[in-house]
């Protein structure tokens, strides 16, 4: 009896650690982004975070971009070219970059290389009380440190989603067109013919924005509220990568069911 | 009688605990304006804490804490981080920002809440430094100092605002002898020079009692005596005598709670 009573006890404590969770994180977004700073240059702290979280990404997303784009024309041509279609491959790499993988695996990448460097480097900041500095300099660390990398997040991951498409589809000309010998006039327009601005590209970045604000949301929540040691920092970075990713392929299943 | 606002701080009543640890148990401390003010105890009895609850980073359970009238724990977020501008605090680390050289960490604080000219800002930030003595060291990031250099920017970076209040948390710990010496004539003269109120709190009993003016000494979630350096060094209460004389037990015990020790040895022994 008392075994059975500690699982529910446990379980019990399991759901509102979770629930208390959810309401901190949800109190931190609103007060980060919520009323004004009560200091100098906000947009100074946004252009360094810009630079940080969607500059330093460009590499990975585009090398990343590349040869997604280049799996895609392989396996598009081998797949069609049975049935005779092969010339709608540049149609087929277009849409899946557009409207799944270009906003998904961009938020996957960025999850593991500037979601975990956030976290690191909030906890890290808690840990060696550089944000008690802030506070008790009268600067909020929620305005000051947290706001500029939501925005920085926010902004930065539609545009690296649509450079990884470019990437891909590009990418995939390399393979059909220049390799498969597939006819360029045939890659392009079937591509211009499919693909609708409103229906493929509007979608895609409107599933790329809303995994901008949950990965970099759970990046930064996780480094603020992480145990301030070298052992709580690993695990809230951790938790980022994993929590990130697993939201972001879940709200993939959500939204294009009510898009598509 | 004193009138309340000859103390800039003033903690009613107030009980905090932390998980199932009661760190105080309704304490009442003052704190004297204009004055410096020692706080003392054994290690882990919440000094840090008590600065943090007045700087409104721990809220406590019950109980009112002033700062120049104001009940900050009631303070809400805009008004909370406008009042903590007039308080300056050193932390123990230092707390020095590692994105930012010597210089810029000090002009930090006067960057996000002044508007003055760039010129301006920069003569500020030397005297600042010339006072901790670290002019010289302008240029450098603060992963090239040592921890004691850091303490020393760092309070010239507390500093930089004049505030009304500054705070000291354990300012002696890992200074060699000269930089100890600079530094307890510094919050010395910093206290008279600007006109500051100054709580320091640190268990090196010889250094703080020769600068404060007034102390408190806390232990086991109370305050334990309050008074004049030479009022409580010749106190009759054997648990500040302890303190005081540096006796290594007595009525405040020197070990954590725990079984019996000869037990807990012979407890495995026994199983066996």
């Amino acid at each position: 009896m008392s075994i059975l009573a500690n699982r529910v006890t446990l379980l019990g404590r399991s759901g509102l650690n979770l629930v208390a969770a959810i309401g901190r994180s949800g109190i931190f977004l609103y007060q980060a982004l919520a009323g004004r700073s009560n200091f100098g240059n906000p947009f100074g702290l946004l252009l360094k975070q810009l630079y940080a979280v969607g500059v330093l990404s460009l590499a990975i997303i585009t090398v990343s971009g590349v040869f997604i784009g280049m799996v895609l024309a392989l396996q598009g041509y081998n797949i069609l070219k049975d049935y005779g279609s092969e010339q709608a491959v540049g149609q087929m790499v277009a849409l899946t970059l557009l409207r799944e993988l270009g906003p998904v695996v961009t938020a996957l990448l960025f999850a593991g290389r500037a979601g975990s460097a956030l976290t690191a480097e909030i906890g890290l900041m808690k840990a060696t009380e550089q944000l008690s500095s802030l506070e008790m300099i009268g600067v909020d660390p929620l305005k000051y440190v947290v706001a500029p990398r939501l925005w920085a997040g926010f902004i930065s991951m539609p545009l690296l989603s649509l450079i990884f498409c470019v990437v891909g589809i590009w990418g995939g000309a390399m393979v059909a067109v220049d390799w498969l010998g597939i006819y360029s006039g045939s890659y392009w327009s079937n591509m211009q013919n499919s693909v609708l601005f409103s229906a493929d590209v509007l979608n895609g970045m409107i599933k790329s924005l809303v995994f901008a604000v949950v990965v970099t949301w759970i990046a930064v929540f996780q480094g603020y509220d992480c145990e301030p040691t070298s052992e709580g920092i690993s695990r809230a970075t951790t938790r980022t990568v994993v929590y990130a990713s697993l939201a972001v392929l879940g709200l993939d299943f959500i939204l294009t069911a009510l898009m598509f | 009688m004193p009138e309340s606002s000859d103390f800039i701080v003033d903690l009613q009543q107030v009980t905090f605990t932390r998980g199932e640890r009661t760190i105080f148990n309704n304490v009442d401390i003052r704190i004297p304006r204009g004055k410096i003010t020692g706080i003392m105890g054994p290690s882990g009895c919440g000094k840090t804490t008590l600065l943090r609850l007045i700087g409104a980073q721990l809220r406590p359970d019950s109980g009112a804490i002033l700062v120049n009238g104001q009940n900050i724990p009631q303070l809400g977020r805009e008004e909370l981080f406008a009042a903590r501008q007039h308080m300056g605090m050193l932390f123990q680390s230092g707390a020095l920002f590692t994105d930012l050289n010597v210089f810029e960490n000090v002009a930090f604080p006067l960057r996000v809440h002044t508007q003055l000219p760039e010129d301006m800002i920069r003569d500020i930030v030397l005297l600042k430094l010339q006072a901790v003595g670290l002019r010289g060291a302008t240029q450098l990031m603060p992963d090239e100092l040592s921890g004691g250099m850091k303490r020393r920017v760092a309070l010239a970076r507390a500093i930089a605002l004049d505030p009304e209040l500054m705070m000291y948390d354990e300012p002696f710990v890992g200074q060699d002898p000269i930089s100890m010496g600079v530094l307890v004539r510094l919050i010395r003269l910093l206290n008279d020079a600007l006109g500051l109120t100054s709580i320091v709190v640190s268990h090196d009993l010889a250094e703080t009692a020769s600068i404060a003016d007034y102390l408190y000494v806390v232990g086991d979630g109370q305050v334990l005596g309050h008074g004049e350096p030479d009022e409580l060094m010749n106190s009759d209460n054997p648990r500040i005598r302890q303190f005081m004389q540096g006796e290594p037990d007595g009525p405040v015990p020197f070990h954590f709670p725990a079984t019996d020790y000869v037990d807990e040895l012979l407890q495995k022994e026994r199983k066996a």
